[in-house]
């Protein structure tokens, strides 16, 4: 059986369809994967919190300032890296590149701060991995997000490098803008961190 | 950005087309080792499987020799604490996932139109640490013996109290990598089956596998890094003396278990779910139909991803959780019964009234139906906490699960590799050794797993390397330990079949089985840039609209 071409039925016109591109699923995929796995270290810190029979505990141990003081810089970096990626879609290159410059220098701040609390920890309050209960899960949660801010200072910082040699334009706003993903990321975690561990710590007897 | 990858691969493509002609056993391998292409990928996914599978299935054996008889002492119990860990390992990781990423590697990305994974380079990287993670695993052997923790390796048998080899070390950081490459096998799948499909092929349009395997991809993102987290805690308790574990201070055994059960169960969805789609692939061309209740089977495996990521601790009855825990678990593992028994009713009525062929894709799919029904009804006994607490750590359990895994993840996975294989070799598997494969290890199976129901109901513990001769046990372990031996030339069978069909083979053709998705628009094998020019989807056979432009099927959907 065969039929005239004209006769045949015409299929309806393809619209394109508006989501995400490739690469922004396989980045919101990725964070997906770190959310499990930053719940799971909060999780067990959470669970034995408290069930200490030896110090320091940790409203003995942490310092809700210091703490305060690199909560700021990383929650700053997230506001101003949004303003770094908006330059880079203008096109404002300079702009871009000092406001990553910045976001840079607030990330190694952050681990400025904590190198300091974790030298303090350990030195002065004697507080380590497999001192008690509290320093195990302290030193996991924290290492692990510590490791996490470590790695997007130095994706940043590869963006940087790129983008001094010219190496960076509008065209690559969605490889930055992944970039700047996982940073806000990585602040969210420590505002849940923060909450958690250093709110937590001091809720009761600040 | 996806442009500019896509021109990179395609010259990456045509370089490697040069070495192949240039041939040579050096070429070969440096193609092979440094290769990005899906496809290559794919089959060393399934070639590595094939191998722990062998590995995996002496073990077995192995075991069974043990317990044919009662008082038998040829292994004597440490040894086999370690084969029946590095069993269940390496049938877990390194012969279920492996094998199932590994075919969605090389049919995804043909199914849904796309030139390439999304990542081509993290697909690289995600098989090769995934084949270290099982080298390191094993590489347990040469410390010392492999560990003596069972699969799920309860604490505190993981501390270092416990076992003061390196063999827990090996084996937590062989499956902490392995799982890192399932995390990135996960993310590709998701950016090409959400970002990369071919124009006019909306979601509703996807072949089914893509479907499932989009399903199985999001269970990994949430359950693997878990079992990632709890591994990493398992190493700084044993090298650096913190204490998760370490009950004597502070430590919780009880949080191991929910922590690895939290990923230990997703985990048999992962290995069942892409094995729901290949089916959902074979039954429809050997039935001349088309899948029934698309929509619904589309919703019943998302209903199955996130139902079961709420059903962890029915693994757990016997610790002594509470009561009101005890009852949303076992109610909450009745609901998957559910979606996947719409599944079930789809299927059939998808055979219904069809003009069915019994070539040996859908042999392996009735195997599976039938298989896989059983051990689906025995985990509705299971996940009822009062039966469960009979027949918790009994052979019932072991009977229970290898139902469920072999008859539904080998059956499915077998059929999907006798519908694909056409695809990717360009041959013809033998249909008559094919009929031989399914029956032995049909009967096989059922000889194995059939009496360890039996066993476990007469109160026979899972894990125990010898039992008395007066519990009555003996004829049971001696049924079963007969029906792996019938089983095991099955597996021979099959991979004489699958090498001599290389080339002495019938050919295949693009289009062997009269398939109507995309993959069997292409050459066979394809070639490696898939397809010259982009596809067009008008429905969710493509392939059958070209066949029949004068009753396409976008017509009625």
């Amino acid at each position: 059986m065969t039929y005239p071409a004209a006769e045949l039925p015409i299929p309806p016109e393809i619209a394109p369809e508006r989501t995400l591109s490739a690469a922004q699923w396989g980045m919101a995929s990725f964070l997906v994967s770190e959310v499990a796995f930053f719940s799971t270290l909060i999780v067990a810190y959470v669970t034995f919190l408290g069930r200490d029979t030896v110090g320091p505990t940790p409203a003995q141990a942490l310092s809700l300032k210091l703490a305060f003081g690199t909560t700021l810089c990383l929650v700053a970096s997230s506001v101003i890296i949004h303003f770094a990626e908006a330059a880079l879609r203008r096109g404002n290159h300079a702009a871009f590149k000092v406001l990553w410059a910045m976001t840079i220098a607030l990330g190694a701040a952050f681990l400025l701060g904590t190198a300091f609390e974790w030298h303090d920890l350990i030195t002065r309050q004697e507080l380590t991995i497999s001192r008690n209960l509290f320093g195990t899960t302290f030193y996991t949660l924290v290492g692990f997000h510590g490791l996490h801010v470590t790695a997007g200072v130095i994706a940043m910082s590869i963006v940087l490098l790129l983008a001094a040699r010219g190496a960076v334009a509008k065209e690559h706003d969605t490889a930055v803008q992944l970039v700047s993903w996982y940073w806000h990321f990585v602040d969210v975690v420590w505002i849940v961190v923060f909450l958690v561990v250093y709110v937590g710590a001091k809720g009761g007897t600040a | 950005m996806a442009t500019v990858d896509r021109s990179h691969r395609l010259e990456h493509a045509g370089s490697a087309a040069a070495d192949n002609a240039s041939s040579g056993w050096a070429d070969a391998l440096h193609d092979w080792t440094t290769t990005v292409d899906h496809k290559k990928i794919g089959i060393m996914y399934v070639l590595m499987s094939l191998v722990f599978l062998v590995i995996g299935g002496v073990e077995a054996l192995l075991m069974r020799w043990q317990l044919f008889y009662a008082r038998n002492d040829v292994l004597g119990p440490s040894v086999f604490n370690q084969l029946f860990t590095m069993h269940g390992t390496t049938m877990v990781f390194f012969v279920g996932m492996p094998i199932l990423i590994g075919i969605g590697n090389y049919m995804i990305p043909l199914m849904v139109g796309a030139r390439d994974m999304a990542f081509p380079r993290l697909n690289a990287f995600g098989f090769w640490i995934t084949l270290f993670g099982g080298l390191l695993t094993y590489l347990s052997f040469i410390t010392g013996a492999a560990p003596e923790i069972g699969w799920f390796a309860y604490a505190p048998l993981t501390e270092h109290t416990f076992d003061r080899n390196a063999g827990t070390d090996f084996w937590a950081l062989g499956l902490l990598i392995s799982g890192i490459g399932t995390i990135g096998a996960a993310v590709n799948f998701i950016a090409t089956i959400l970002g990369m499909r071919a124009p006019g092929m909306t979601m509703r349009k996807m072949p089914f596998f893509a479907w499932t395997m989009l399903w199985t991809s999001f269970q990994m993102l949430l359950a693997i890094p878990p079992l990632t987290a709890a591994l990493v805690m398992i190493l700084f308790d044993r090298q650096l003396g913190a204490h998760f574990f370490d009950v004597q201070n502070g430590g919780s055994a009880y949080l191991w278990q929910h922590l690895f059960w939290f990923f230990g169960h997703p985990e048999v969805y992962i290995l069942i779910l892409p094995v729901f789609g290949m089916v959902s692939e074979v039954i429809p061309v050997f039935s001349r139909k088309v899948l029934f209740g698309y929509e619904f089977m589309a919703a019943a495996t998302m209903a199955i991803a996130f139902i079961s990521l709420g059903v962890w601790a029915h693994h757990m009855f016997c610790v002594g959780m509470s009561r009101t825990l005890d009852l949303y678990f076992a109610a909450a593992s009745l609901i998957v019964s559910i979606p996947t028994g719409i599944k079930f009713f789809n299927w059939l009525a998808t055979i219904y009234g069809g003009r069915i062929s019994l070539a040996s894709p859908m042999l392996f799919a009735f195997g599976f139906l039938s298989m896989f029904l059983i051990g689906g009804l025995t985990g509705i006994m299971l996940a009822a906490a009062p039966f469960d607490f009979q027949l918790s750590d009994s052979y019932f359990v072991v009977g229970h699960f290898h139902w469920v895994l072999i008859g539904g993840t080998l059956f499915g996975t077998f059929a999907g590799i006798y519908y694909w294989y056409p695809k990717v070799t360009g041959r013809m598997l033998s249909e008559r050794l094919a009929v031989w494969h399914f029956w032995l290890l049909y009967i096989g199976f059922i000889l194995t797993f059939g009496p360890m129901h039996i066993s476990g109901i007469l109160g026979m513990p899972r894990r125990i390397y010898t039992y008395d001769p007066s519990r009555d046990w003996e004829w049971w372990n001696q049924l079963t330990t007969i029906g792996a031996l019938v089983q095991t030339p099955s597996y021979a069978i099959f991979v004489y079949n699958l090498v001599t069909s290389l080339w002495k083979g019938k050919p295949a053709g693009d289009d062997p089985w009269d398939a109507w998705t995309l993959e069997w628009t292409t050459s066979s094998p394809p070639p490696s840039y898939n397809f010259e020019t982009e596809p067009v989807v008008h429905s969710r056979r493509p392939l059958w609209d070209l066949k029949h432009p004068d009753d396409p099927d976008w017509q009625y959907e």
